[in-house]
């Protein structure tokens, strides 16, 4: 089964990526872009889903696919 | 146990750790070998124990390619429960460039390093000043000495939050800052947009420390800079006081 992870910067942490990504939008022809916050996103393929791979999951989500310094990390269900 | 005797007047030993992608590994070898009295080895990351060492450095590079984040993949390598061990037995453990991402990415220090706030890759010769000069890694330095070293880097912007920065600086962690080659500390000092100019900081016991610039290439007058073996010498003066101490 498939597993995502959504992983984006933490809002005190600067974007630059983002901020160029914002004023290119806005130039190419939507000054209606507030702002634009760049992430990553994991398609994770998993053999099966218990409750214990799930924690296993959320444990690496937090050391591994995310820095908990400057990053927040969501598993998506699908 | 060794007696000091023994050690005493005997060369150092400072271990290099090797990831694959380190590209730093051969300059740190180099520079750290062409000072008296020092002696270096390397230590495939794969090993499992790098006791027996005077210091260790984790060198400069693109382990595993930078994916993920800088020294995301790198922390899990076999030697760094080694060198965690270590590091908090006291030893002086020093991270240069993507070595203090893999510090900062293991926790050894606080904070994290992002992306350089221009996005463009840094290239060039910077000042730094020394903000501690009693620090295990700067103990040669008096407060406000300037440093010349070079910075490489693409994601070298220091991040700490609000809270994490008060105690930085209350407990005087922050090693080096980025400023003009004149001393001044400004923006247009700051080559990637680091909070404060923060340039390299230790661990609350002092004895880890990490810099985005690069000591190990500013060691030889001809490549512009001898200020980077000021602290190695001070890491081996160190370690000299603390043999004194033990004995």
């Amino acid at each position: 089964m498939k597993v995502n992870v959504v992983v984006t910067p933490k809002a005190a942490v600067l974007d630059p990526q983002g901020a160029a990504v914002r004023d290119a939008m806005q130039h190419l022809g939507m000054p209606e872009v507030r702002s634009v916050r760049i992430g990553k996103y994991l398609e994770i393929e998993i053999d099966e889903k218990t409750p214990e791979v799930e924690s296993r999951l959320r444990a690496l989500c937090r050391d591994l696919l995310s820095n908990p310094v400057i990053e927040d990390y969501e598993v998506l269900e699908s | 146990m060794r007696s000091w005797r023994v050690e005493r007047g005997m060369q150092m030993r400072f271990a290099v750790i090797q990831f694959p992608g380190s590209n730093c590994d051969q300059d740190c070898l180099a520079a750290l070998n062409g000072i008296t009295g020092l002696r270096a080895e390397y230590v495939w990351h794969k090993e499992t124990s790098v006791e027996g060492f005077d210091a260790i450095v984790l060198p400069g590079g693109f382990s595993y390619g930078d994916y993920l984040r800088c020294g995301a993949i790198a922390r899990f390598s076999p030697i760094m429960s080694s060198v965690v061990k270590e590091a908090r037995s006291g030893k002086l453990v020093i991270g240069i460039c993507n070595g203090f991402q893999i510090l900062c990415e293991i926790g050894l220090l606080p904070g994290a390093l992002v992306r350089n706030r221009s996005l463009h890759f840094v290239c060039e010769m910077v000042t730094t000043r020394v903000e501690v000069a009693d620090s295990l890694f700067t103990h040669g330095c008096p407060q406000g000495t300037l440093l010349r070293l070079p910075v490489a880097h693409g994601e070298g912007c220091f991040f700490a939050d609000e809270a994490m920065l008060r105690e930085l600086n209350d407990r005087r962690q922050i090693i080096l800052r980025y400023v003009t080659a004149d001393g001044r500390l400004n923006v247009a000092a700051n080559p990637n947009g680091s909070v404060e100019n923060i340039a390299g900081i230790c661990n609350r016991e002092g004895n880890v420390f990490g810099l985005m610039p690069h000591p190990d290439r500013a060691c030889e007058l001809r490549l512009g800079s001898v200020d980077g073996a000021r602290i190695f010498q001070s890491m081996m003066e160190t370690i000299e006081a603390s043999r004194s101490q033990a004995a």
